[in-house]
């Protein structure tokens, strides 16, 4: 075997730019979510703020569009979809017995495009105005002629880069759920999280290239003069709609699939029983992912299409209401005849349940047509979202945060704040968003920058407001916890929850470079826990100890992500040397990983201690 | 189930207690609001039913399956369950085909069309930032932000838009309608079964003033609406003052409309004295009078709806406070001449 000790090895900041490490990639996805999770938030409560009482002037109603176009667009592309990939990094290749992603050097650069994109996006603030036309961007409020500032191009360019992290991301979940899993493995014997990555990234293969189009045409419209959604030289806004939602749809779906996963994974270990239904459970994650494309006109009942279309996309969209509530029951009967523990995870998991399946039902209401002309664009519609992307993926996200964040970083959150947090998050949640139902089917649309006073909305603003603030203290709890729980030794053993069922809690927490000294051998669905019965206390390898083959970390896809961001940035301002001069930078990147072959490097046997080798 | 019965009935009620009568989703007042709120009732109650089976059992669960301290043993490792997987797919299947049932039959009777019935009343709307424009093809009449109507009768819509998408909605007579560009028109109905104003409103972000977008449905009696349309067709006094009479013709009708003269850009201002309100936020009677409201207006638009089209009459059209003072006047007191 081949000795490349030449390797060079970064530390600090160096380290982290350079690294291909899943587990690092995920760290960087969560610190990068978090950042523009906060931002999302922050933006959310100036919203709040201003709709605490009729005819506020807290901000200006440009102000305002601007900042639901960007709560929004920030929330869902640069906010928990990154979360999403934190935890798929973090426990996707470890729960497959896998020693990285099929394809390193691709991970890191989805990140990085996803993080510059995502701070072009931001910066439009200080840019001359952030996007205002809000996160669906309809035509032609979006066009040139209605929103004249540049703030729809950083949101065109901005999620085009970042969509480009995302799909890069989702191919390469692809391919290594398909190929990387340990002998044994097969995919019926997967954790649900892995199944339900694998499909999120199946969605995301076929979604995003829908909104690349769309942001194409639009951008070409703004930048370049084209006539796509321009009525008057032949196109048609209607259009945009249909595109955006062919997109858009799969995204929700994007986002709560993985949502499932993770509370289909802690409902079992504190539980301490099988997951009710596994077959069922994966056969409803793909029924969901595949009726999930066929929906996406429901978002445009009122739009005109008439009652065939109307009637069709109603069926179609209640029929997602079935496998849903398989889902639903399955948890409910994981439970039952099991020996709960209600950690900080599981009260998340707990919280989820009954609060999803709130969002669930109004979903199936929204879904009836005729019903739907009253509820759409209005606050009713915030409240359904809300309690299925909050109430639904944020909670899960939360819980999974705190079930896996021993694994990600040796540390087990404080139970205490945990539960401190959760609570005012929760309680937070339904103040904030049950009252908005009720707000809808008074009379008050959505996306208005304030109200007249006397229409009945005065009372349940202030208390949707007031939720709001303590959801803001929940999260801050949280916040505190990580660096309350950072300060501690990182002294988590393998199994922390003692329980654990699949094959991250067979290694050490964090687990070595190289994650598994050998490869697992997998002899059944809860591989880990099927072992712990049978009286062992780790995996049967499937392998000889030997050297480890390890990818080498690269700058290459930091600089070209620069290079991307600086083009796109020059494409806005009609800059064509500037585009020119970062495509140079990207292509060079680019000529220069095809050209030179980089064969990686090995750990030899002796290196690797029980904790792994010092980076 | 017959003891969730009055469970439901309490709740209806509670939700008819909900909002204002002009206002609401949940006060309907006309047949069309009414059979979406029936549909709203009947899928809630479905809804309720779901959600009491899951609270129900999440509930027991949690109490009855704590772990206990000193419990050792591991529980039985369950697979599934044949017979209890299919029950909680047809289930559901079931309840959505009810709900399946009546929506599929109520969107084909809302999407009807009754442009070309004979009885219906027929209105253009079309929709600007940040005001409505309703012509009555029939009558020959046009006026904007308050929408007349007859009792009793199908009042067919044709809508479009004149700029970005806008969505026309008036909560308590019916759901909304999307207002497209041209080759993309929209028909809708509704009926008003009593008379009185309604509230309406934009639904569909369109800019700054979108959440200001506000319009107001008048249903009067049959006989009412025949002499507003007569009045509506009656020719206007300018304002009696020569040079407030120039300065009116000069600035005002470039754009905006009164009588059988100016133009069609800006909201027709036929017998604004005796409207609802001025830009449908400014309510007469409640924010000041109608000359109050008129002045609050022109002294500075932007201020009342920021974003609209109209250019300052101080800044941009140069007008004095006391042209200000007198066209308001003469506006405040241009009424129509209904009996």
């Amino acid at each position: 075997m081949a000795h490349a000790h030449s390797v060079k090895r970064h530390t600090g900041l160096m380290d982290w730019l350079t690294t291909v490490d899943h587990k690092k990639i995920g760290i960087l996805y969560l610190i990068a979510g978090a950042l523009f999770f906060g931002i999302g938030g922050i933006e959310a409560l100036m919203i709040r703020w201003q709709l605490i009482k009729p005819m506020n002037d807290f901000v200006s109603a440009q102000t305002f569009n601007e900042l639901i176009t960007m709560h929004g667009t920030t929330m869902i592309f640069l906010g928990v979809m990154p979360l999403i990939f934190a935890l798929m990094n973090a426990v996707v290749p470890l729960q497959i017995g896998a020693r990285d992603v099929a394809f390193p050097f691709l991970n890191s650069l989805g990140f990085w495009t996803f993080l510059f994109g995502g701070i072009l996006l931001n910066i439009s603030w200080m840019m001359g105005g952030a996007p205002d036309a809000g996160w669906t961007a309809y035509t032609p409020l979006s066009t040139t002629a209605y929103s004249g500032t540049h703030g729809v191009d950083f949101y065109t360019v901005g999620l085009q880069i970042a969509g480009l992290g995302t799909l890069i991301g989702g191919i390469n979940f692809l391919a290594t759920v398909i190929t990387m899993r340990a002998p044994g493995m097969t995919f019926m014997r997967m954790p649900m999280f892995t199944w339900t990555a694998f499909i999120t990234s199946a969605i995301i293969l076929f979604a995003f290239p829908a909104i690349t189009v769309g942001l194409v045409l639009l951008s070409f419209d703004r930048i370049l003069g084209a006539n796509f959604f321009e009525v008057s030289n032949g196109g048609n806004p209607v259009l945009w709609q249909h595109i955006f939602w062919i997109f858009g749809h799969p995204e929700v779906y994007i986002l709560i699939l993985p949502a499932f996963g993770v509370i289909s994974d802690v409902i079992p270990t504190f539980a301490r029983k099988r997951l009710f239904g596994y077959s069922s459970m994966v056969f409803a994650t793909i029924l969901i992912a595949f009726l999930g494309f066929m929906v996406w006109a429901h978002h445009m009942f009122t739009t005109g299409m008439g009652p065939v279309a109307n009637a069709l996309f109603s069926i179609s969209t209640m029929l997602i209401a079935v496998p849903t509530g398989i889902k639903i029951f399955n948890w409910l009967f994981t439970l039952w005849g099991g020996q709960i523990r209600f950690t900080s995870a599981n009260l998340y998991a707990s919280g989820f349940i009954p609060t999803f399946v709130m969002g669930g039902v109004t979903g199936v209401m929204l879904a009836s047509a005729p019903a739907d002309y009253q509820f759409h664009d209005t606050y009713f519609v915030v409240a359904h979202f809300h309690y299925v992307i909050v109430g639904g993926l944020v909670l899960g996200l939360f819980s999974g945060l705190h079930y896996w964040w021993p694994k990600m970083f040796g540390r087990v959150l404080d139970e205490k704040l945990g539960k401190i947090g959760f609570w005012f998050f929760i309680i937070g949640f339904h103040l904030t968003f049950f009252v908005q139902h009720f707000l809808g089917l008074m009379g008050m649309q959505r996306r208005i920058f304030t109200y007249l006073p006397g229409q009945g909305f005065d009372t349940l603003n202030l208390v949707s407001t007031v939720g709001a603030l303590m959801m803001g203290v929940g999260v801050l709890v949280f916040l505190l916890n990580v660096v309350v729980t950072t300060r501690r030794p990182a002294d988590a053993p393998n199994d922390p929850w003692e329980d654990g069922r699949t094959l991250e809690w067979s290694i050490p927490s964090p687990p070595p470079e190289y994650n598994f000294k050998q490869t697992p051998l997998v002899r059944g669905l809860d591989a880990y826990w099927k072992e712990k019965m049978a009286g062992h206390t780790e995996m049967t390898p499937a392998e000889p100890v030997g050297p480890i083959h390890m990818p080498s970390a690269s700058i290459l896809p930091f600089v070209m992500s620069v290079g991307i961001f600086v083009a796109g940035l020059g494409f806005m301002y009609h800059q064509y040397l500037v585009v020119g001069l970062g495509l140079i930078v990207t292509f060079v990147c680019m000529a220069i990983r095809s050209l030179y072959d980089d064969h990686g490097w090995h750990i030899d046997p002796e290196e690797t201690t029980e904790k792994g080798v010092k980076a | 189930m017959k003891r969730l019965l009055p469970l439901f009935a309490g709740l209806v009620l509670l939700l008819s207690a909900c909002g204002r009568e002009d206002l609401s989703a949940l006060r309907p007042q006309g047949p069309v609001a009414q059979g979406q709120f029936d549909l709203m009732k009947l899928s809630i109650a479905i809804m309720i039913v779901v959600l009491l089976i899951v609270f129900g059992i999440a509930a027991y669960v949690w109490v009855r399956f704590r772990r206990r301290p000193g419990q050792t043993d591991i529980p039985e490792q369950v697979e599934g369950n044949f017979k209890l997987e299919v029950l909680w797919t047809v289930i559901p299947l079931v309840l959505v085909l009810i709900l399946g049932v009546a929506t599929v039959q109520k969107v084909f009777s809302y999407g009807e069309n009754y442009w070309n019935d004979k009885n219906a009343v027929k209105v253009k709307v079309t929709s600007h930032q940040f005001w409505w424009e309703f012509n009555y093809p029939d009558y020959g009449v046009t006026t904007a932000q308050d929408l007349v109507i007859p009792t009793g009768k199908k009042i067919a819509f044709q809508l479009k838009t004149a700029d970005v998408l806008h969505s026309f909605w008036v909560p308590s007579l019916a759901g909304k309608t999307d207002t497209n560009p041209e080759g993309a028109i929209n028909n809708a109905w509704f009926t008003a079964d009593k008379e009185g104003v309604y509230l309406g409103k934009c639904a569909e972000l369109c800019g700054q003033s979108h959440g200001l977008m506000e319009f107001k449905v008048k249903a009067v009696s049959q006989a009412s609406f025949d002499s507003w349309v007569k009045a509506m067709k009656e020719p206007v006094a300018m304002p009696e003052d020569k040079a407030t009479a120039e300065v009116f013709k000069n600035q005002c009708l470039t754009c905006h409309a009164i009588g059988s003269e100016g133009g069609p850009s800006a909201p027709n201002l036929t017998g604004i004295g005796g409207r609802e309100s001025v830009a449908s936020i400014l309510i007469n009677g409640t924010d000041g009078t109608a000359k109050e409201n008129l002045k609050t207006w022109l002294e500075d638009p932007q201020a009342v709806k920021p974003g609209n089209k109209m250019p300052n009459p101080k800044k941009d059209l140069k007008l004095t406070d006391e042209q200000i003072d007198a066209i308001a006047d003469y506006l405040a007191n241009s009424k129509l001449k209904t009996q």
